[in-house]
């Protein structure tokens, strides 16, 4: 009797919760509602339980078996049942939800660095890899470490090629960075490792590769027995880094007062590799920089012995490298400052 | 400077290089090649023709029917040209010829008679009418030497010759020649040079009884030597000196002034002409000008000159400046009979002073101020003179007055290959650099080594160095990585936080711009800034490219608003910008200006407004760690809307201000556009914002927040009652969040409604709700008694 009582509920309780799967309503209170029905204290299985005095202690471990077997039963029902509601809920959630991942993203636009810093950030890593130190001079300078300190007396011609923007006799807006060099060796003893970034003045008239403001990297190296080679070895370096490991470097021969020897530093054309385009005008070599020894003279201009050290020097324009890595044909887009320019960096 | 292949060839034997491998190897051995021009160099299959026969057209009156023998055959040719006779040699263009601008000649039918191709102009051969004698200014040129038919035009009228043009530096005046660049070639190529030893006939008289020379300063004229030409017949010069003259640059004049710029060009060495009867006393003396004297040059320009100026005078007046150019009251005229040719060295600096003072600069101005070799004057004279003779165009006396106070100042140099390959981290042999110093003249003696007179530039070791191995080769130099004791790389402490600050600006959205340092003293007006302000005073460029470069800087805003005004007219409708750059001090007593970097913030556009330049200020100094930053209101900064302005101060100093730029300076710069902007003072902000970080204990109780609402007066700043509320609340007090400032229905007209947030914990234990009833009523009690703020 409380056997055929027992497995009727079972039944009952599938068939209900099998139909609160397909239900609609609300099925967290839906679902309670069931579980009290036939769980609760008083619940239909647990009204059959308490009739249990009843029976004969044979039928007991029996009817006790089923009635756990029926309640594990419901209660396994219950949970699979929950689960798959939830997962439906789920399915249902997703679908709703889908997104048009082709709309733009929220607005968290960062600005960006001028293709000037960015290149020069680039070029002062490098240096500072190999050792050297960032120095800085300044723009109103004297006449003395622009030129005379550089072997440029007055009245020397090579001041005609740098047509120099005069505060008064004395003082200029400095024509290279050239002189921090001369600071630098008259506050410090060699080793000497040290490049300068900054701006120089020309009195150049605006065009599209002339500017009167433009900025240089000037380097120096003095020490103990360096050599020419040793410059050839640095400037190969960073051209390297600079332009990737196939970059070669050519020195030609030139002249600048403050070096002795100087050259004239082309790197191979990082567009064609040296085989002749449009960038480096069929030449295969783009002329990159300025360089050489330190002239004896100026070595001594500042208390270094030159018999004892050596050095190197070069200096190169930013202007040009930016133009020439992002491939831009005027340089007054530096300083102009269009959005549209600055929103490509 | 521009070399005819030819010239350079009577002296070096160049004919096994052509012009491209001349033109790398010159430029690695020190001699830079900017390029090779030929002007014939577009012109293929023009030769030229005879003309034998001439007919009329028979279906047209303006055209005739030419036959030519062009060498190897007869052919007949159509033209309309009026100045063609039987008999004339003419350029002719064959069928398929190609002229100068690449135009294309080919056959075809003019009026139904056949044309087997063009005679041609000198248009056509991209010639000018002066050059060339048989030029016609609406014809065909007329040949005027006896050339034989189907000669290549080239040849016949010198078109083909290639012109090295070389980019001589500095230091090296004894390139600017002829002879120099010789004297490389030989050297680079490994060739003997073949100097040429200039041979006079004269006979003229003696030149002592013609002339007289006296130099007044030796220092300044350290040698002037003299020839004199007699009978002299003015006409132009050959051909071939013309064509030589021309593809180096100079224009033919006559025989005379064409022989001293031929020498200037072979030898580099100026030379002048007088007309010898026009110099008062055939008496020159090279003096200082007097203060004021008057002189007309050569080409017509007045002077007045003074004792900067060295001057070569006659017994009444200046009649040449010297080394820069003659006057024209001795000049070469046509009827000249007597000339004087003067070959003299001056001091350099004198050169460029009196060049400067005149406002000239020639050819020979130019080689002067770089310093010449006084031992090549006898020679460049004599080669003169001989030139003279081979073109008939005088007779030259006998002797030479050569005033010679020329030192020989050269040094031996030190020449230990040792030190040379220790210099230059190379292993070049001993025997190499000795052959190599001797090709370019050098003479070695034990371990010192003699530069020649004509190189001014080998003062020591360095100097020799280079010589050896621009002759070894530059390629050829050996690369070796940096050596001795490492030193740490690194910038400074300043330079790292720059960069610090233009990553963080450009992490808050702004683009950084980069601007000329220097401006006009207009944008001062513009920016309302006050006649009497300390930021008038400038640093003032002398020498400026204009008004509008003209002085440094002292403020960044007008170089931002520029900026800012710039982008407008290019209709970027939005921008946030932001520059660390330079303005520059001038400091009483000091040469040089102070340099101070400044950080400057603009922004227009989209929904941005003060708070937004503020926000960005806050954000910039919170992420340097400057914490007790105080802004102020300021109402009298003139470049700032006087309500919209504040004082950006930090533990007590000021380091810049914000706002929004006054409708006024708006206007100014023809804007219609808010402009928000702030510019501070990037030291200062450093020097209070030491940026360290210290650790603070996470809290263990809880934090309890009340919040409060005040209608206050709208004049009072919420700074006040911030400062209330933190002295009232102490030490328990976490956090002030201001979250609502509300003006508007159920707020008196003349109130503002404020609400914060305050956030109290205690780091002993969660807070007593009395203690915390107690901090709420005396912060309501003060703010009533400080500010007169009423709780809502």
């Amino acid at each position: 009797m409380m056997k055929e009582m027992l497995e009727k509920i079972g039944k009952q309780a599938q068939e209900e919760i099998a139909a609160l799967v397909k239900s609609s309503g609300d099925l967290k209170a839906e679902f309670e509602q069931v579980r009290v029905k036939y769980l609760g204290k008083k619940g239909e299985l647990t009204g059959v339980l308490r009739q249990m005095g009843k029976l004969t202690p044979e039928e007991r471990p029996v009817i006790g078996e089923l009635a756990n077997e029926v309640r594990a039963d419901i209660e396994k029902k219950l949970a699979d049942a929950k689960a798959k509601i939830e997962d439906l809920k789920l399915q249902q959630q997703l679908k709703n939800e889908v997104l048009d991942v082709t709309m733009p993203g929220k607005d968290f636009s960062a600005g960006s660095l001028h293709p000037l810093t960015q290149v020069l950030n680039e070029v002062k890593d490098i240096f500072i890899g190999l050792g050297f130190e960032v120095a800085a001079g300044p723009e109103v300078e004297l006449d003395y470490y622009n030129f005379e300190a550089l072997n440029i007396p007055k009245d020397h011609p090579a001041r005609d090629t740098q047509d120099t923007f005069y505060v008064s006799e004395n003082v200029l807006l400095r024509t290279q960075t050239s002189p921090v060099q001369i600071r630098v060796m008259e506050q410090k003893k060699p080793p000497i490792r040290i490049i300068a970034p900054g701006r120089v003045y020309r009195s150049d008239a605006v065009d599209a590769t002339h500017s009167p403001v433009f900025h240089q990297i000037e380097g120096l190296v003095v020490d103990r027995g360096v050599t020419m080679a040793d410059l050839k070895g640095t400037l190969e370096t960073v051209a390297k880094q600079l332009y990737g490991e196939d970059a070669r470097i050519r020195f030609r021969p030139h002249h600048f007062p403050f070096t002795e020897p100087s050259a004239e530093v082309d790197v191979s054309c990082f567009a064609c590799g040296g085989k002749g385009c449009r960038l480096c005008k069929g030449e295969g070599w783009i002329e990159i920089l300025g360089a050489g020894m330190v002239h004896p003279q100026v070595l001594r201009n500042c208390d270094i012995d030159p018999e004892e050290y050596s050095g190197f020097a070069f200096g190169m324009g930013l202007e040009r490298i930016v133009m020439r890595r992002f491939d831009i044909q005027d340089i007054r887009m530096f300083f102009e400052n269009d959005m549209r320019f600055l929103k490509q960096f | 400077m521009k070399l005819p292949w030819s010239w350079i060839g009577e002296f070096v034997d160049i004919a096994d290089v052509t012009p491209e491998e001349y033109a790398h190897a010159l430029t690695m051995s020190g001699s830079m090649v900017e390029g090779i021009e030929n002007a014939g160099s577009e012109i293929k299959n023009v030769v030229v023709g005879k003309i034998e026969q001439i007919e009329r057209h028979p279906d047209a009156d303006k055209l005739v029917v030419c036959q030519l023998n062009v060498g190897s055959e007869t052919i007949q040719i159509v033209t309309g040209a009026p100045n063609v006779k039987v008999g004339q040699l003419v350029p002719v263009a064959l069928h398929k010829s190609t002229l100068p601008g690449g135009v294309k000649i080919t056959k075809g039918k003019l009026r139904g008679v056949l044309s087997m191709g063009m005679m041609c102009s000198h248009e056509e051969l991209g010639m000018a009418l002066e050059d060339y004698a048989g030029a016609c200014e609406d014809g065909i040129l007329i040949l005027q030497e006896d050339i034989a038919p189907g000669t290549d035009i080239r040849d016949a009228l010198n078109l083909n010759e290639n012109v090295i043009d070389f980019d001589i530096t500095s230091n090296r005046p004894d390139c600017f020649s002829v002879i120099g660049m010789a004297r490389e070639t030989a050297a680079t190529f490994d060739k003997p040079i073949k100097l040429h030893k200039p041979e006079v006939k004269g006979g003229a008289g003696d030149v002592n009884a013609m002339a007289k020379v006296d130099v007044l300063d030796t220092e300044a004229c350290p040698r002037y030597a003299a020839r004199v030409v007699k009978n002299v017949k003015i006409a132009p010069s050959p051909k071939w000196m013309q064509d030589r003259l021309k593809n180096s640059g100079i224009r033919a004049i006559n025989n005379i002034v064409d022989i001293t710029n031929y020498i200037l060009l072979e030898y580099g060495q100026p030379m002048h002409a007088f007309d010898l009867d026009r110099v008062a006393g055939h008496h020159i003396t090279v003096r200082r000008a007097k203060d004021g004297e008057p002189m007309v040059t050569l080409d017509g320009a007045e002077h007045t000159l003074d004792s900067e100026v060295l001057v070569i005078s006659d017994e009444e007046k200046a009649v040449a400046l010297a080394g820069v150019m003659g006057g024209e009251n001795s000049e070469i005229t046509d009827d000249a009979v007597t000339v004087l040719f003067e070959c003299a060295n001056f001091e350099p600096t004198r050169v460029r002073r009196s060049a400067k003072k005149a406002g000239l600069r020639t050819e020979s101005s130019a080689r002067y101020e770089k310093g010449l070799d006084a031992e090549m004057i006898p020679d460049a004279l004599n080669r003169a003179c001989e030139l003279v003779e081979l073109l008939g165009a005088g007779e030259v006396c006998d002797g030479m007055i050569d005033v010679n106070h020329a030192q020989d100042t050269r040094k031996p140099v030190p020449f230990v290959p040792e030190k040379i390959n220790q210099f230059l981290g190379t292993q070049i042999s001993g025997t190499f650099m000795l052959e190599a110093l001797k090709k370019l003249g050098f003479t070695i003696e034990g371990d010192t080594c003699l530069a020649p007179t004509y190189r001014i530039d080998i003062h020591e070791m360095a100097d020799v160095a280079e010589e050896v191995v621009r002759i070894y080769g530059y390629d050829k130099l050996p690369t070796t990585p940096l050596r001795g004791e490492t030193t740490m790389g690194g910038q400074s402490e300043m330079e790292n936080k720059k960069d610090r600050i233009k990553a963080m600006l450009c992490g808050m959205g702004m683009y950084e711009i980069f601007t000329y340092t220097f401006t006009t003293p207009k944008m001062f007006d513009l920016l309302n800034v006050p006649q009497d302000s300390g930021l008038r005073n400038v640093v003032r460029i002398t020498n400026p490219l204009g008004e509008e470069t003209s002085v440094m800087r002292t403020t960044t805003i007008g170089a931002m608003m520029d900026t800012v005004a710039r982008n407008l007219n290019l209709r970027n409708d939005q921008a946030n910008l932001f520059e660390i750059g330079k303005v520059y001090l001038p400091q009483d007593g000091a040469q040089l200006p102070e340099e101070r970097d400044k950080i400057t913030m603009a922004f227009y556009g989209g929904s941005c407004d003060f708070y937004t330049v503020k926000g960005a200020v806050e954000a910039l100094l919170a992420g340097l760690g400057a914490q007790d930053a105080v802004y102020t209101a300021c109402t009298d900064n003139p470049m700032f809307h006087p309500g919209r302005c504040a004082a950006v101060e930090i533990g007590g100093k000021d380091c810049g201000v914000l706002g929004e730029v006054h409708p006024s300076v708006i206007r100014n710069y023809g804007l219609k556009t808010r402009v928000y902007l702030a510019e501070l003072d990037l030291a200062d902000i450093l020097s209070q914002a030491n940026g360290e970080k210290q650790f603070k204990p996470l809290p263990k109780y809880p934090a309890v927040t009340r919040d409060i609402a005040v209608l206050v007066d709208k004049t009072v700043p919420v700074y006040e009652l911030e400062k209330v509320i933190r002295s009232v609340a102490g030490e328990v007090l976490e956090q002030v969040k201001l979250f609502d400032v509300y003006q508007g229905e159920q707020v008196p007209e003349d109130k503002k409604s404020v609400a914060y947030a305050l956030v109290m914990r205690s780091h002993e234990g969660t807070l007593e709700e009395e203690t915390i009833n107690d901090i709420m009523k005396r912060t309501v009690e003060a703010l009533d008694n400080t500010c007169g703020a009423k709780l809502r």
